[in-house]
């Protein structure tokens, strides 16, 4: 596929389950957390608009997996966020500065990607009780090293570069040159990256769910739904299925969408 | 018959036909030159000889090699003829030599490959190679990784990978192109001395090295043969008018235009300047002064300092020692604390044009981006009035405007370059190897765009060039650099006609020139530019100095003056 | 190269102190205690236990403590498992981890690269652009969704393999675990193996092999094999990492007694010792694992083993 129609392709994919997610509990008459022992693990059917089926509490799993989504996606781009935000200020900093304070920086970075930052997380949640906000800043956390390598290195490289210079010897102001000649050379990569972060993000939220460790009940996210539908799967499938294929469906559209543009800029690039 | 007999080749990409019917032969023993500008299909005919074009390429005509058709045939057969029948050497030993590889390996692997003997015998036939391409300790250096040596070794090496296999006919593609002058005239003579009985098919863009090097000639011009027959008809009486063309535009070190006489009154001033990068001198104590309407030459061979030495000059590179005198103002510091006057009058031309444009502005917003600085009053219509003035004045069209810097080819993007730094109107314009990258008929055209500027504008100019001959042609006043030391300095005129010290004299002998009936002589110098790291006691010329004798290793010659010419030798003379 | 080797490993000492470090007063400024909950404690047996794990002392001094047992290799006494120390533990459970998770290296290793470099040797073909596909479904489907939905199908619904764990199963109760475990890593290092020997393969040096009249089998073993593993060794750190996280997903879905259980009971029970034992534990295996890397890079890459 060529990167245009990747980018199409799974850029309407991923707003048409957006917006699924945000119209589909609003048109479903059922809500995501009223129990019924009368309908515990019905197959999915038009009968009471149980579109997913309900789950062993009796809950709706349309209304449920939309709300999953919700958090799910919420949770994954505000991750992404704060790791674009550190990533991006940290490594524009260290490439542009340079010299000793980049190699402390830098070094600091490494030393980061050396920790099992999975096992701190859960350490995190298990001690501060599964905050909601603890998640993004959590998974922001983890994730904000790559974003800094890449800016850093892309900043260097355009720091050295020939354009720049000319710019610095005219009397261009420091502003200037890192707004209209640095951040308009980084924005191609930057986009790819955070494309290819929201996965990650998202695979960091729906493990710690997975684990118990993530959002709290009556509160779901995808993560927290394949979790529930393992402990379903042998008297009920479509509970695991339904949310892992969105899962998964998700994960891989962030994914080739990364990979999409990351085609889009190498091409326009060597034009 | 012919060793090589190539008719109507063409090549294609889709609709993009980048060679077109092009014939070209090769008599067994016989030297053939392969010129012409960049893009005009030189390197894909000779990749298409040996079946390595890509795999998108689509080829037609035949190539016949010793009498067989060798166009088509299988990756097996073609096997058998690569490295045994034909070798090839290619431009940048850098990148054509596998840098995780010990190069004796590399050599070995050929030999193995192609069955010619055991183990213990490839190893024996490397070493005696390497030894035989003149480099030194091959024992030892067989087991060097490429990165460990020196340009011009890792050339020899490179000529060494393909005449182990004793081939009939040796391409090699723009083989010195990457090299210093001096190193170029050595790998030029051992291909000379080496090669035997094997032909030569040499593709090169400097006519010098056609004109010193091969029987015959042909010249190729967007993917079509213009010209071909005997190097000396050739030269003589061009049958094309992109030959002649060609041959006009190249310049000569052997003559030049006489100096256009130039005011007395100094301009810029520079004393005793060093250049440190931590442990490494890249400069040290030159010193120079540049007059109001001349050009000043900066030559020396790659990591002389020529480029340190201006960017120092500007603040882009902190200073050591030494002082810069502008106008009466004294110039320090990093280019950001200078004041903005100081800074309006000297600006910098680069090497790359392509680097040195923001590839995600449009050219408009390049060319006028110093007028924000500057000229903060001017309103947009008058900064684009003065813009399209601007780029007529380098030869550029109003259309020119909107283009980004990719959609410029490498003349007109300079000439954007040029247009940016002149925008301002300064009295100072360093040109950093500003033409090293064009080719030789685009190269001639920013030349005299470059004169024709100065001579309105009086405007004064530091050209930095390791190419002798460009020098020749447009300075007034040249400076010789030699791992950071200036060596010389003379006006044009005497400093070619009569160089003085030996380095100098070295220099403008190792360039080709280009008229066959200059004869080529051997390579004036030997070795290479020993590593700045680990500088030679004395004189760090005297390694490499026919001239040498005992003072030469123990004190360094300080620069003196010598009628006419500035010289920093012990011995200098004729 | 010796030199190169000895300044990595000082290199890796500060990362390792810094590791320890933060996992314990991260543990320690956790609220809540491991005893809380066993309520109505007298006073003084609450005192005698805080004393039993030197919880009265100033924090400085109980992480002067605590490194001098590392440096002993002592991880402490667990809260929970009064009877048990965190190396015995962690002896307990390590074994398990350590076969699926090495296995599950191997196999990526072994699969990913083989074909990436086919996929790349066949760029463009229908064979290159199902490797493809397939490894991009690999990298996004994670774990947590692979492991069940094989369960699903190979165990609950057609029986050829067994969805638990018994101690005595053998090699059949390994498969399906390691498998779970390498797939997403297969993928991950297929795709990079293909790209990098893609990038490799339209390098200068490599024409000049085939105009040196090598075969293609040749150029790819003497050439290009070296330089294309190199983006995939440095992938290899980042890999142990996710083993490890995914390992304790494989063993919470196939109940296999490994250490990601320990840790995870550890966690929800606050046994701070035994989790602040496995996070050092592994901290200072991915730290040493990387250091290997790091030297085996410079064995491969001329040019950083003589800088
Ligand atoms: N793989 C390719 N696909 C499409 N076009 C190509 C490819 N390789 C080369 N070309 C085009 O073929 C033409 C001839 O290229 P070639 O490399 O033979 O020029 P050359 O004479 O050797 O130039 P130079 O002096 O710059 O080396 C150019 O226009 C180039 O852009
Ligand atoms: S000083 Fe001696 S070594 Fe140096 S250039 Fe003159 S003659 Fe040669
Ligand atoms: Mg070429």
């Amino acid at each position: 596929m060529s990167g245009n129609r990747t980018i199409k392709v799974t850029g309407t994919l991923l707003l048409l389950i957006t917006v699924m997610a945000l119209v589909g509990p609003w048109i479903n008459p059922n809500d995501y957390m009223t129990m019924d022992l009368d309908r515990i693990l019905r197959s999915p059917s038009a009968a009471g608009m149980h579109w997913f089926g309900t789950d062993g509490l009796g809950r709706d799993l349309f209304v449920r997996t939309m709300h999953g989504i919700r958090v799910t996606m919420l949770v994954a781009i505000v991750a992404s966020l704060v790791s674009l935000v550190i990533g991006v200020a940290y490594g524009a900093i260290a490439g542009f500065v340079g010299g000793r304070v980049d190699a402390v920086m830098m070094r600091l970075v490494d030393t980061l990607y050396a920790l099992p930052f999975i096992f701190f997380v859960i350490l995190l949640m298990v001690a501060f009780e599964r905050n909601f906000l603890l998640i993004f800043v959590a998974i922001g956390a983890i994730n904000w090293l790559d974003m800094a390598r890449i800016v850093r290195g892309q900043t260097l490289s355009l720091r050295e570069r020939e354009f720049v210079e000319a710019a610095r010897l005219t009397g261009v102001s420091a502003a200037r040159i890192i707004f209209r000649h640095i951040a308009p050379n980084l924005m191609g990569i930057v986009i790819v990256y955070v494309t290819l972060t929201i996965p990650q993000a998202i695979l960091v939220e729906s493990f710690l769910s997975f684990l118990g460790l993530g959002v709290q009940e009556p509160q779901t996210s995808l993560g927290a739904l394949v979790d529930a539908g393992v402990n379903q799967m042998e008297r009920a499938a479509f509970t695991l299925l339904i949310p892992a294929t969105l899962l998964a469906a998700i994960l891989m559209c962030f994914n080739f969408l990364g990979d999409g543009l990351r085609d889009y800029f190498d091409a326009r690039h060597s034009q | 018959m012919s060793l090589l007999d190539v008719t109507g080749l063409t090549i294609r990409y889709g609709d993009d036909t980048v060679v077109a019917g092009v014939d070209l032969y090769v008599e067994r023993g016989e030297s053939v030159g392969l010129v012409g500008e960049s893009g005009s299909g030189k390197s894909q005919s000779a990749l298409a000889i040996l079946g390595l074009l890509p795999k998108n390429a689509r080829v037609e005509g035949s190539i016949e090699f010793d009498g067989q058709q060798i166009l088509g045939e299988s990756e097996e057969s073609l096997n058998t003829i690569r490295a045994r029948r034909i070798g090839m050497v290619f431009q940048d030993p850098m990148q054509a030599l596998n840098p995780y590889l010990r190069i004796g390996a590399q050599l070995e692997q050929i030999i193995l490959s192609h069955g010619l003997a055991e183990r213990d015998e490839a190893r024996r036939r490397a070493t005696e190679m390497l030894a035989k391409v003149g480099l030194p300790d091959p024992e030892r250096q067989s087991r060097a990784y490429p990165h460990q040596l020196s340009g011009g070794m890792r050339q020899r090496v490179m000529l060494a990978s393909a005449l182990i296999a004793e081939p009939d006919l040796l391409i090699a593609d723009e083989p010195t192109t990457a090299l210093d002058v001096t190193v170029q005239a050595q790998i030029l003579d051992l291909l000379e001395d080496i090669r035997d009985n094997t032909a030569l098919l040499l593709i090169t863009h400097d006519l010098g090295v056609v004109a010193g090097y091969c029987e015959h000639m042909i010249v190729l011009e967007r993917g079509r043969v213009v010209d071909a027959g005997p190097t000396t008809s050739l030269f003589a009486a061009p049958g094309h008018a992109h030959t002649r063309t060609l041959i006009a535009a190249a310049p000569r070190v052997d003559r030049g235009g006489a100096p256009a006489p130039v005011s007395a009154s100094t301009i810029l001033s520079v004393g005793d300047a060093a250049v440190d990068y931590d442990e490494l001198h890249a400069v040290i104590d030159v010193s120079f002064a540049v007059r109001k309407g001349e050009t000043v030459a900066v030559v020396g061979e790659s990591g002389s300092g020529k480029s340190s030495l201006v960017r120092a000059v500007l603040g882009l590179v902190p200073m050591a020692a030494g002082r810069v005198v502008y106008s009466g103002e004294t110039l320090d510091g990093p280019v950001e604390t200078r004041s903005l006057g100081g800074r309006r009058d000297l600006q910098l031309v680069f090497q790359d044009p392509v680097s040195a444009l923001n590839p995600q502005m449009r050219v408009q917003t390049i060319v006028e981006e110093s007028l924000l600085v500057h000229e903060p009053a001017l309103g947009a219509a008058e900064r684009r009035a003065s813009v399209v003035a601007m780029l007529e004045k380098v030869g550029l069209e109003e259309k020119f405007l909107r283009r980004f810097p990719h959609e410029l080819s490498g003349g007109q993007a300079q000439r954007v370059a040029i247009a940016r730094a002149l925008i301002l109107d300064p009295k100072i314009l360093i040109c950093d190897e500003a033409v090293a990258a064009l080719d030789g008929t685009v190269r001639a055209q920013v030349l005299d765009l470059l004169r024709g500027v100065q001579q309105e504008s009086g405007l004064s100019i530091i050209f930095i060039s390791h190419d002798l001959a460009v020098v020749r042609s447009i300075s007034h006043r040249v400076l010789v650099m030699y791992m950071g030391r200036l060596v010389e300095a003379a006006d044009n005129e005497r400093l070619f006609a009569r160089p003085a010290h030996p380095y100098t004299q070295a220099l403008i002998k190792s360039v080709p020139v280009p008229d066959p009936v200059v004869a080529p002589g051997r390579a004036p110098l030997l070795g290479e530019v020993p590593s700045l790291l680990n500088p030679p006691s004395g004189c760090v010329f005297h390694p490499r100095c026919p001239r040498a004798d005992a003072a030469c290793s123990d004190t360094t010659p300080a620069l003196r003056d010598l009628g006419g010419t500035r010289v920093a030798c012990h011995h200098p003379g004729d | 190269m010796l030199r190169y080797t000895l300044l990595r490993i000082v290199g890796a000492i500060p990362t390792l102190l810094l590791v320890i470090v933060l996992a314990f007063l991260m543990v320690h400024a956790a609220p809540g205690g491991p005893f809380d909950d066993e309520r109505a404690l007298p006073p003084e047996i609450e005192a005698n236990i805080a004393a039993a794990y030197h919880l009265d002392e100033p924090l400085p001094k109980q992480l002067l403590r605590y490194m001098g047992g590392l440096l002993q290799g002592d991880l402490g006494p667990s809260y929970r498992y009064r009877d048990y120390s965190v190396n015995e533990l962690i002896g307990v459970g390590f074994p398990y981890s350590l076969r699926i998770g090495a296995s599950a290296m191997a196999l990526a290793l072994l699969v990913g690269v083989g074909a990436g470099t086919i996929a790349a040797l066949r760029q463009g073909t229908l064979l290159d652009r199902v490797v493809m596909g397939f490894s991009m479904i690999g990298i996004s489907i994670p774990v947590l969704v692979v492991a069940p939905v094989l369960v699903l199908l190979l165990a609950v619904k057609l029986h050829w393999l067994p969805a638990g764990w018994s101690e005595t199963g053998g090699l059949r109760h390994y498969l399906l675990p390691v498998i779970t475990l390498a797939l997403p890593q297969i993928a991950y290092i297929a795709r990079l193996t293909r790209a990098s020997m893609i990038d490799v393969l339209s390098r200068d040096f490599i024409r000049t092999a085939y105009a040196q009249g090598l075969g293609t089998a040749t150029v790819v073993r003497v050439h290009a094999l070296k330089p294309a593993m190199l983006p995939v060794l440095s992938y290899m750190g980042p890999a142990i990492a996710a083993i490890l996280t995914g390992s304790v997903v494989v063993e919470e879905i196939f109940g296999i007694p490994g250490l990601g259980q320990f840790f995870i009971g550890g966690a929800l029970n606050r046994d701070y010792t035994l989790v602040l034992g496995i996070v050092v534990f592994y901290a200072t295996l991915i730290i040493a694992l990387n250091l290997l890397v790091d030297i085996l890079y410079g064995v491969i890459d001329p040019r950083v083993r003589y800088r």
